[in-house]
């Protein structure tokens, strides 16, 4: 965790909740191009609420079919040492310069529906049971690449620490300003871990140090890096693409 | 009711027309939404027009991809059921004997084809079973692109992810050169249009 890079003065983490605020909610509706009038005459293109208001609906429609689809046995696909991608490609909501070192003191927080809120320290987290893959990461925009991770199991933390397990959502909160949420069911399913390892090393800053969740039966973007804090609600938490449009379950 | 011609069905019957038109919507908003969706991440050294997109950006790229597709998959699946039960494809959709279609395809080529509206000629015998097939490849390369691990079986079936998602780019390649073909067809035989909107009664002469 030594720190080499230089931070800049200002940083997209620092105006992310800001531009976020500016981009939230109005993602569809800056969604029509040309292609769209064409497909859409008749509608009122003053608003376009109710196309919005449509595709929201039909989003979360897709989040119930992919729930259904989703089952806790079935494994993403492992892969041999020899089919991990070099080199691998660095990818966040802001350029690779702008990584963030790992704060001092740094610990993980735990809080919602658990029965032990102490945080954790990053050797504390190394004596739990760990465990690796080498799995596909698959990003949103459809490119994908095999990389190594291990860590913990998140299914082991959760019942570490005692969280109620029938809670609807884990929350990941990060302290380069990214959050995200995952349905419970996903959260204990076996591959789903809290990584302190790439390719057989401790995280290094852009691969998300100290500790990052993989999770392969989901899209790159729930792949939350710098976790700081974990949360268990049964409050939906969103995420930060999520609030902009990607839809949320985003399962693979 | 015409005495003279009591037995002409029409050339499309109604429910055809209407999985016709809801199809030509869904597929374009598949189309031009996917377009979006490539652009985000090019895997040939080509970008589509970014007002040819649909969804302004990948998020709501991707919202209109997986709203259009149900409508796609149910028009595709009640034209598949009619098209079966009605005998639709076992009238009109035969695969062209290899010497009827060169026949056809030779006359095409030198303009002669004739076109009766109600009958399909060898060629597009050729082109409308083709083009089935290539959207039905094309749903389940889109269903082994979306769920590679929860439908791992059919993505395996193609042979991976990354191989799953080139096909579904080659095939909308292949989908878009027919719609080019196709429409230029209609700008040629103009009744055709009419044919697919109002009841017109089809100028076959064998099977009466």
């Amino acid at each position: 965790m030594s720190t080499q890079r230089i931070k800049p003065a200002v940083s997209m983490a620092d105006i992310a909740p800001e531009l976020q605020r500016l981009r939230r909610r109005g993602f569809l509706r800056s969604a029509l191009s040309l292609g769209a009038l064409t497909m859409l005459t008749g509608c009122d293109l003053s608003t376009h609420s109710g196309i919005d208001a449509a595709l929201e609906a039909m989003l979360r429609f897709d989040d119930r079919v992919q729930a259904t689809l989703f089952s806790r046995q079935r494994l993403a696909e492992t892969y041999p040492a020899s089919a991990i991608t070099h080199p691998y490609r660095f990818n966040a909501y802001y350029a690779e310069w702008q990584v963030r070192e790992v704060p001092d003191h740094w610990v993980l927080n735990v809080s919602g529906r658990v029965a032990d809120r102490h945080p954790w320290t990053l050797p504390a987290l190394m004596k739990l049971p760990q465990q690796s893959q080498i799995t596909r990461h698959i990003c949103i925009e459809g490119w994908s690449q095999i990389g190594q991770w291990s860590g913990v199991p998140l299914h082991a933390f959760l019942r570490r620490v005692g969280a109620d397990l029938n809670a609807r959502y884990v929350a990941f909160k990060c302290f380069d300003g990214y959050y995200t949420s995952i349905d419970m069911a996903s959260a204990l399913q076996p591959q789903t871990i809290l990584a302190l390892d790439f390719e057989q090393k401790p995280l290094a800053p852009q691969w998300g140090a100290p500790l990052r969740l993989r999770i392969p039966t989901k899209l790159g973007f729930k792949s939350a890096k710098n976790l700081e804090a974990i949360e268990v609600t049964n409050t939906y938490p969103g995420g930060f693409w999520e609030n902009q449009g990607y839809d949320w379950f985003a399962g693979v | 009711m015409d005495r003279r011609e009591p037995r002409r069905r029409p050339a499309h019957p109604v429910a055809i027309r209407v999985m016709h038109w809801i199809g030509v919507y869904a597929m374009g908003c598949m189309i031009f939404s996917g377009w979006e969706i490539y652009n985000a991440s090019p895997s040939l050294p080509l970008l589509f027009p970014a007002w040819t997109g649909l969804g302004g950006w990948l998020g709501g790229a991707l919202a209109w991809h997986l709203s259009a597709m149900w409508i796609l998959f149910t028009d595709g699946i009640a034209y598949l059921l009619y098209g079966f039960a009605s005998g639709h494809f076992r009238r009109d959709l035969q695969p062209p004997r290899p010497a009827e279609l060169t026949h056809d395809i030779l006359a095409a080529l030198t303009f002669r084809l004739k076109h009766r509206i109600g009958h399909y000629n060898a060629v597009q015998r050729l082109l409308y079973a083709g083009v089935l097939i290539a959207i039905i490849l094309q749903v389940l390369t889109g269903l082994s692109i979306w769920k590679p691990v929860q439908l791992g079986w059919l993505t395996g079936l193609f042979g991976g992810y990354p191989i799953a998602r080139f096909i579904h780019l080659a095939t909308m390649f292949a989908i878009v050169a027919f719609v080019l073909i196709h429409v230029a067809m209609v700008a040629i035989v103009p009744s055709t249009l009419k044919a697919m909107i109002v009841t017109v009664p089809s100028e076959i002469e064998e099977n009466q």
